[in-house]
């Protein structure tokens, strides 16, 4: 097992232990899915979920796109997105410079420091 | 036989594809049964020189391969003054490396491209634009004349150009591959320049007989500028970045994982470039750092606008970019600290092989996401995360190895992202806590962002307009299958991978003088 161990100079990493945790939880997964009903109990109105009166939502509408998901993330860091994006022209010249721009500072970074 | 592939494989390397090219035309007309064989023969085989020629390498040391000469390892015949005037490949255990993993890449690429291009037409011309982007790669990471990796850099970039721009997509595909073709030819055009400077001072094109010769004049500086940034585009680092998105996206799937390759060429030029033909004579704190800087933006900038893209393939694109920061911080850490011998002991030559792992973990699954990007894009032709759902019903195979590259990506164990990650966090944090500590966020964003394109695409009820969506033929299973083997096997084994692979090719990096000796023989 030894031979298995990364070294990385401030510590080490084996990762069978976390193959063996990997199974373990995959094994205690499997286990409590064959606790579960194998299909919905019956046809027709018994086999529908009950949610509270209202008729079952379509799989269209009761999936959350992409997104939605995230929507207070992106919207807590407006302001940075808000410079960020717009450098996104999609314009090629704007690119260009970019390069350009790019390769001034490195020859002052280089050739100066 | 077998020792003459042995003994000439840096040639065949490029040979074997570059006639598998150049057949297609004629082979085309055997129909798809021989068009499919010839792609697979061809690209096999082309591993199989590329396994003959790392087991050489790592067992005996450097390949030095002279074309022309009458002997392949007589780079400096009696009457050239001391001048490798002919052109040589040296291939070192970086160089093999990089070799080793493109290659077989390239195997697993035309393996699903057989099944996802199936229905297409003009398959000759892509596959032949395929074999020839491979050409590209691996003469970039063999070649040892700098004039002659300008010639790959430039098949590298028009054969991805033209194979972005190859499924034209109401002309959005034709813009992106437009871009493309137009900043790498851009990139090509600055390493160009850099060249001729190099050439006008040194009366040489041979990478190690510059070496020798470096004085770091003033011109130099100008060239190793123009180097850098060329290559950092080629990489995609940011703010070269831009063309990726639109690259990576409107290419067909298959063709980007090649793309993502073919990118690392450019990284592998650049530290190329850095260590072996500069070296200790550049200031090599301040261009360290200059490196550090890219790869900290790549991976800021990269992971931040990843999180709200609507497009899978764009989104993936934007980590890519991520990704490759990691390589820039790992190694730059290490040119930082080149002249330092007990900081590199210390933690540079752990900082450099971290880097160096990322890249080939990063091929594997980062060839791997996009690959399944085209299977789900394959049956519900949108990339659109607000119309997929509901797949996991339907495509359980893609969603698994969809799993296994999106927690390999994510750093999370025990998969392969993670080994290299750690090397790169603790060495970095010995460096400097602070960029180890952004290193970190961005893995931690990364998982983010691909949970929520996991929820987005595989999790809710099957979606009806989805109803058609099943999985996809047994080729592109086998070929993610490969990856995803490979994703888990080198995270579950790396110490063999490191010390087998990894560490000679730091070595062959740090000690220029080895690398100089190979075509000089012992200056």
């Amino acid at each position: 097992m030894l031979t298995d161990t990364l070294l990385t100079g401030f510590g080490a990493w084996n990762p069978i232990a976390w193959v063996i945790a990997f199974a373990v939880a995959l094994f205690i997964a499997w286990i409590i899915q064959r606790m579960g009903e194998p299909d919905v109990p019956g046809e027709g109105e018994s086999g529908k979920p009950y949610l509270s009166g209202n008729d079952e939502p379509t799989p269209e509408a009761t999936h959350i796109g992409g997104s939605n998901l995230y929507w207070g993330c992106t919207e807590a860091m407006n302001g940075y997105y808000a410079r960020i994006v717009p450098l996104h022209t999609g314009c090629l010249t704007d690119y260009v410079l970019w390069v350009l721009g790019t390769f001034a500072l490195l020859v002052i970074f280089i050739g100066v420091l | 036989m077998m020792d003459f592939i042995i003994a000439n494989a840096p040639a065949l390397l490029i040979a074997v594809p570059m006639l598998g090219a150049f057949a297609l035309p004629l082979i085309g007309r055997l129909g798809d049964t021989g068009r499919n064989g010839w792609i697979l023969l061809i690209t096999l085989v082309t591993a199989i020189i590329a396994v003959l020629l790392t087991w050489t390498v790592l067992s005996g040391g450097p390949v030095l391969y002279t074309f022309g000469a009458a002997s392949p390892v007589d780079a400096l015949p009696a009457d050239s003054g001391g001048i490798p005037i002919r052109i040589v490949f040296t291939v070192d255990a970086f160089s093999a490396f990089m070799a080793l993993f493109a290659a077989f890449v390239g195997f697993i690429v035309a393996l699903y491209s057989i099944a996802s291009e199936r229905l297409s037409s003009g398959k000759d011309g892509y596959y032949a634009l395929m074999l020839l982007l491979l050409v590209g790669i691996l003469g970039m990471v063999t070649t040892g004349d700098l004039f002659n990796f300008f010639v790959f850099l430039e098949i590298n970039s028009l054969a991805g150009a033209a194979l972005v721009a190859y499924r034209i997509d109401k002309g959005v595909a034709v813009e992106a591959g437009l871009k493309y073709a137009f900043l790498t030819t851009l990139a090509g055009l600055m390493v160009l320049y850099a060249i001729g400077l190099l050439y006008g001072q040194y009366d040489s094109l041979n990478m190690a007989l510059i070496a020798s010769r470096m004085t770091y004049t003033m011109l130099d500086k100008v060239a190793l500028a123009l180097l850098v940034a060329g290559l950092a585009l080629k990489a995609g680092a940011v703010p070269l970045h831009f063309w990726t998105p639109d690259a990576y996206s409107m290419a067909p799937a298959a063709i980007t994982a090649l793309l993502v390759v073919a990118s690392q060429a450019g990284l592998y030029g650049l530290f190329r470039v850095l260590f072996s033909v500069y070296g200790l004579t550049l200031s090599y704190v301040t261009v360290g750092w200059a490196v550090i800087i890219l790869g900290v933006l790549s991976m800021v900038v990269g992971v931040t606008m990843a999180i709200p893209q609507k497009d899978v393939k764009r989104l993936m694109a934007y980590h890519a970019v991520s990704q490759s920061g990691y390589m820039l911080l790992g190694v730059g850490v290490g040119l930082v600290v080149l002249g330092d011998a007990v900081a590199m002991e210390a933690f540079g030559r752990t900082a450099m092989e971290g880097g160096i792992f990322h890249i080939v973990n990063h091929a594997m699954y980062k060839g791997l996401l996009f690959l399944t990007a085209g299977a789900i894009f394959l049956y519900t032709g949108t990339r659109n995360l607000n119309k997929l759902g509901g797949l996991g019903h339907s495509m359980k195979w893609t969603m698994l190895f969809f799993i296994i590259g999106a927690l390999a990506i994510a750093g999370i164990p025990p998969f392969n992202g993670f080994a290299s990650k750690l090397m790169i966090y603790e060495s970095v944090f010995a460096f400097s806590p602070v960029i180890a500590v952004i290193a970190m966020v961005v893995s931690v964003l990364t998982l983010a962002s691909f949970v929520k394109v996991f929820h987005a695409i595989f999790m809710g009820p099957a979606q009806p307009r989805h109803a058609e969506a099943r999985e996809v033929p047994l080729p592109m299973l086998v070929a993610m299958g490969a990856l995803a083997l490979l994703t888990i096997l080198m995270g579950v084994f790396p110490e063999q991978i490191v010390s087998t692979l990894i560490e000679p090719a730091a070595n062959a990096l740090i000690d220029q003088g080895a690398y100089v000796a190979t075509v000089l023989g012992g200056l």
